[in-house]
């Protein structure tokens, strides 16, 4: 248990936490405003992954095949909205479970259609498959651009929210749609454009993950749930929320795997830590989602209801 | 006791008529992949039914009946592995899990509503999943193979046809106690619950402790579901525990009939059928029948067992009686 071993995990942590954000920005807001369950949000993940690993094999540049991840994200948000979902609003939350899991066999089937089962690889961008050295400890370039990213994301998010018109709208529809709606602002265009607006952004994730993971089909449903973990925790339609429980959660998970293990060998013999330390540490986040939800089942950083 | 027949009834009577003759079929005609097929159906209708009385009587969206199913599933595994056969240990085995799982998840689960249920049953599910895949001395990710099937008194559910006769049995047993189940006290208050909740506590009765019962109960049917599934299959896999397997619990409820009597099972047989008769045209048919469940759930929910009461139930038009009462229910005013 040295200090670069801990750093290195903090930044990993930072880093999944981030990712975790990048999807849980769009997520929470459908959630919050319109009460909508999409579960085919990791769907949009996958879909960034792929489009980014068919892109950048095809031209080189890492920069293009990001670029063309938000594209698809976009646009495939935007019909997903106009052809299903803006259908499902006013439906209870069964239809909308049920809707988005029709909408995830279909878009893996999809992808394992036209790629197959075999994962592709995405090489890492020019100039920044090397490492960073900071206070002598070195760590990988790219996980650094994640993090940059999420964070600029972050603060994106956060001022166009809190800064802007649209923004305004955003907030007061989040607290009441129909009044927002009474006073003449078109709040189905609103959502059809936070909506398009989160799947990009969970397309970003995907092509910002796409390098450090392989690119398969299923890949978007772990991801998905540890993201619905994070808006629960956060506070459902919280994006700031959202931003500090997606790190809470990158934190727990990445920190708990790697000293979970090794603080159970201190306490109990060899055999059970080796048993229990890994599987006690993959239910990690499930159980500091139970406990926030059993003590606070409105989130720890819930957004401002009237 | 009101069990009178309906036309709409008919065709699942029907069906589960055929089903109890199918075993003698297929052996006569010496196919016995009919009868696990069937087997299998008749166990998910069971897992189905089971999420029913949750899902279609209380309106409890649980999206984590699969840790119930592989919670039966390991209850003859675990044990098989220790080489204990007894199928009373089996059972007991699952009933004790599945009960105190159900009563603690349900106890924290039913403290929210909405949403948060959903994801909180989930990840209840996950940690249950997660749990199984790290327990690698049992198989982890690959699962186990069961190498005894669970014996009661001599009677040992290790060929397909014994399993069957059990499934039957139970489904059926099951069936008629829901349609009893549904207009006793204990389900109508479920169903008042699910329709308006506030308007069920100001009579004075405690739904939560009425929710907690159905979501518990709903958990040991759901295990004994996978019990079955284990002896059939004769292998546990945490893959029957993924969040999948809850999902297609789900659609099965919805796509049979919401809270109806036979709803679950035609469900199962139409989701399973259809399963089968994709597969038998086209590799992806995942991809036909995803879009097949978004089609269900644009269109609504009274299902196959609305669709088949419909003729008799009013005269107004097709679309209407399927719709009005999914927004009454849902608690939107138009």
């Amino acid at each position: 248990m040295t200090f670069s071993l801990l750093l290195a995990q903090l930044l990993n942590g930072l880093q999944y936490g981030v990712l975790l954000f990048l999807l849980a920005a769009g997520l929470t807001l459908v959630f919050g405003i319109m009460s909508f369950v999409n579960l085919a949000h990791g769907s949009l993940y996958m879909l960034g992954a792929y489009a980014v690993a068919v892109v950048t094999g095809a031209t080189g540049s890492f920069a293009l095949g990001a670029l063309a991840a938000l594209a698809t994200g976009t646009v495939v948000g935007m019909l997903l909205e106009s052809v299903a979902v803006s259908r499902l609003y006013r439906r209870d939350h069964l239809d909308h479970v049920l809707a988005t899991f029709g909408l995830v066999l279909f878009f893996n089937e999809v992808t394992r259609m036209i790629w197959g089962p075999q994962p592709l690889f995405v090489a890492l961008p020019e100039g920044l498959s090397g490492t960073i050295e900071i206070f002598g400890f070195t760590y990988p370039a790219y996980r650094f651009l994640i993090i940059a990213v999420g964070l600029a994301v972050a603060v994106g998010s956060s001022w166009l929210i809190h800064r802007t018109r649209v923004g305004m709208l955003v907030r007061a529809g989040s607290v009441n749609p129909q009044m927002v709606g009474a006073l003449g602002v078109n709040i189905r265009l609103l959502n059809a454009m936070l909506f398009a607006l989160g799947a990009a952004l969970a397309a970003l994730a995907g092509a910002m993950a796409a390098p450090i993971l392989s690119v398969q089909s299923g890949m978007g449903e772990p991801v998905l749930i540890t993201t619905l973990v994070v808006i629960v925790i956060g506070g459902i339609g919280s994006v700031s929320g959202a931003f500090y429980a997606a790190i809470i959660v990158g934190l727990t998970d990445t920190l708990g795997r790697t000293y979970l293990p090794l603080l159970m060998r201190e306490f109990a013999s060899r055999d059970i830590a080796n048993a229990a330390g890994p599987a006690l540490a993959s239910m990690l986040v499930y159980l500091l989602m139970a406990v926030v939800l059993a003590v606070r089942p409105q989130g720890l950083f819930p957004a401002h209801k009237g | 006791m009101r069990m009178s027949l309906r036309t709409g009834d008919l065709v699942p009577v029907v069906l589960l008529a055929g089903l109890a003759l199918l075993p003698f079929a297929a052996a006569a005609a010496d196919e016995p992949f009919f009868t696990t097929f069937f087997a299998r159906v008749l166990i998910y209708a069971i897992a189905a039914t089971a999420l029913n009385v949750a899902l279609g009587l209380g309106g409890l969206v649980s999206l984590g009946h699969a840790l119930f199913l592989g919670l039966g599933m390991y209850s003859v595994a675990l044990p098989a592995h220790f080489g204990i056969a007894n199928g009373w240990v089996h059972l007991a085995a699952c009933v004790a899990s599945c009960g105190v799982v159900g009563l603690l998840t349900g106890y924290v689960s039913l403290r929210t509503s909405g949403i948060a249920f959903i994801m909180i049953t989930l990840a209840f599910a996950q940690m249950g999943y997660f749990l199984v895949v790290s327990l690698k001395q049992f198989g982890g990710d690959d699962g186990m193979a069961i190498s005894a099937a669970s014996e009661f008194f001599g009677f040992s559910l290790s060929s397909g046809n014994a399993v069957y006769g059990v499934a039957f049995c139970l489904l059926v047993a099951l069936t008629v106690w829901i349609a009893r189940l549904r207009s006793a006290p204990f389900g109508v208050t479920l169903r008042a619950g699910r329709q308006n909740a506030r308007r069920v506590a100001s009579v004075g009765l405690a739904l939560s402790r009425y929710q907690l019962t159905a979501y518990v109960l709903s958990a040991v049917l759901c295990g004994l579901a996978g019990m079955l599934l284990a002896n059939l299959n004769a292998y546990a896999s945490p893959s029957s525990m993924s969040w999948m397997v809850s999902g297609e619990l789900i659609v099965m409820v919805v796509l049979g009939g919401m809270g109806s009597v036979f709803g679950p099972f035609l469900g199962a047989v139409a989701f399973l059928g259809i399963e089968e008769v994709l597969k038998a045209f086209t590799e992806h048919w995942m991809a036909l029948f995803g879009l097949l469940i978004l089609g269900v759930a644009l269109l609504g929910k009274a299902g196959i067992a609305g669709l088949l009461a419909r003729p008799i139930r009013s005269n107004s038009p097709a679309g209407r009686g399927a719709k009005a009462p999914l927004l009454a229910e849902s608690g939107v005013r138009p």
